[in-house]
């Protein structure tokens, strides 16, 4: 089942009332965030044209998400990083068979307006193009297209979810191809969890009140993640994944699914490359299938890695007061 | 007798079909033991199978890829009872093709003798949910959750069309092979996934 938690009273009875009638019902938070549900255990390429969308396809892609530069080139390039061409989006949406995913800037509600307009089938509002507001994040109740979200810990979140994100992830270093930042993300989501499931398995709801509190989101959500012992909408892991490897490990650390940046299209051999990660991230828990995969995938072609500690930029502070 | 229900676990909303196959065996005092096939060798060993919602393309390319698809496709042609939901509906049909994109030549295990209009209704933006007449469940309505989902365009002559709305139909059913177009294991009705069980339970 999917869980209905977060959603704000006005939005509730306007779906309670749909539902009573027997005409058909757009935009519901069940169909938001089943569409979620139905990229586990898949992963989701980024591209910046028909070809690429075409290999990630052929590759066994769930999705593909269209961008103007991917986050390596951002990185690189400097200056404002703002949403795909048009054009992009809607030659790549007549060309696969697969979802299309789009990003816009965190906060510009417009920029949202306008990809929901062309129909891309998911919107990231993501740390990767230059935020529009310091201060807020997009109302995403509003949205018949669902939205996904970053985050670098359980309170971040869980706030993303407040706002009506239907589906969240890491956010590690985007076009690092250095994978520690997502691991570390997912870790400190993971253990804040186990936290909450240890005050609600001993009933002590006077701490997920505190918690509440400290993550800034309702009782009603923090009560329902210690319930189910999970974010309770799909979480991908993202920022910096460039190998099988990678994607088997951060599968193994409870992620429902693989974004991978720069790490396909940055590297010299992406349609290998794409079709070993989408092999690894369905038999992660198969070492002989991982290997096999690494196999396909020569190290000395993989994008050249970058430290943390020496970035000008680092993507996964951006958005994070609100 | 344990029943073996396999889920296609490949890539999709399996755990959400696990859940509702669970509850489907308790609701029906049954006792069963649930599956992840991921390889030919698991497909071997169940009495049933659900192929869960996801991508068709990604499910065909990675389990054509092992041979799970094609021992999938032999076992479907000598009885084993199977549900397949939008995704996995896909993947049972003998031809499918794109509403925008045209043909594909996805790997299908061709079990089902329909034909398929992917994304039919559209993009997500289109995705919907509605109340269905399923005769074969009773009168209640079922509650359909459609996204980004296809439609059955044309059904053979063995064929039972289980389900049926303005648009086209959402549910069919050929011998012991159930599809449909929208996902049972989402609306937290059994009925469907207890009809199913009822199919391995009469061949056993």
């Amino acid at each position: 089942m999917i869980s209905l938690v977060g959603i704000p009273a006005r939005y509730t009875l306007e779906e309670v009332s749909a539902r009573d009638s027997s005409l058909s019902t757009r935009g519901t938070v069940l169909v938001k965030r089943g569409f979620a549900h139905m990229l586990k255990h898949g992963v989701i390429m980024d591209v910046t044209n028909v070809e690429q969308a075409q290999i990630a396809e052929d590759a066994g892609a769930v999705s593909v998400m269209v961008l103007d530069k991917l986050p390596y080139d951002v990185r690189k390039a400097g200056g404002v990083a703002r949403t795909a061409s048009l054009k992009a989006i809607d030659e790549i949406m007549s060309s696969v068979t697969i979802p299309v995913m789009a990003k816009c800037r965190i906060g510009h509600t417009y920029e949202a307006k306008v990809l929901e307009e062309a129909g891309v089938d998911m919107i990231d509002e993501s740390e990767v193009l230059t935020p529009a507001d310091e201060e807020r994040h997009i109302w995403k109740w509003n949205f018949t297209t669902p939205f996904v979200n970053g985050a670098r810990d359980l309170g971040e979140a869980l706030r993303r979810i407040s706002e009506g994100a239907s589906m969240m992830r890491t956010k590690g270093e985007p076009g690092t191809g250095n994978v520690a930042e997502a691991v570390r993300h997912v870790k400190v989501v993971n253990n804040e969890i186990s936290r909450l499931r240890s005050y609600y398995l001993s009933g002590d709801e006077q701490e997920l009140v505190k918690a509440a509190t400290e993550f800034k989101v309702s009782y009603d959500l923090v009560y329902e993640t210690a319930r189910l012992g999970r974010l309770p909408v799909v979480n991908f892991a993202a920022g910096g994944i460039a190998t099988p490897a990678d994607a088997a490990l951060m599968m193994q650390l409870g992620c429902d699914g693989i974004f991978v940046g720069s790490g396909i299209f940055k590297s010299d051999d992406p349609s290998e490359r794409a079709r070993s990660i989408v092999l690894a991230t369905t038999y992660f828990d198969d070492p002989k299938v991982v290997s096999e995969a690494q196999r396909m995938v020569d190290e000395r072609k993989s994008m050249l890695g970058m430290d943390i500690k020496t970035l000008d930029l680092r993507m996964q502070e951006r958005g994070v007061e609100s | 007798m344990t029943l073996k229900v396999g889920i296609l676990g490949i890539q999709g909303d399996l755990e959400e079909h696990v859940s509702a196959a669970k509850k489907a065996i308790e609701d029906e005092r049954l006792k069963g033991d649930l599956l992840i096939v991921k390889t030919p060798h698991d497909v071997e060993a169940v009495d049933g199978i659900i192929i869960p919602g996801g991508e068709s393309t990604t499910m065909g390319v990675l389990a054509s890829t092992n041979g799970t698809l094609s021992k999938l496709s032999k076992r479907l042609s000598e009885g084993l009872p199977a549900l397949g939901t939008c995704a996995g509906l896909i993947l049972l049909a003998k031809r499918s093709q794109d509403r925008v994109v045209g043909p594909t030549d996805q790997p299908l295990t061709g079990s089902l003798d329909i034909e398929i209009s992917r994304n039919a209704f559209g993009r997500q933006r289109e995705s919907f949910e509605a109340q269905l007449s399923v005769p074969k469940l009773g009168n209640e309505p079922f509650r359909g959750i459609f996204i980004r989902a296809p439609l059955i365009t044309s059904v053979g002559r063995k064929v039972d069309v289980l389900s049926r709305i303005q648009e086209g139909v959402v549910a069919v059913q050929q011998g012991n092979i159930i599809g449909t177009c929208f996902h049972p294991e989402l609306s937290g009705d059994t009925r469907l996934h207890r009809y199913f069980l009822s199919l391995i339970t009469r061949d056993a």
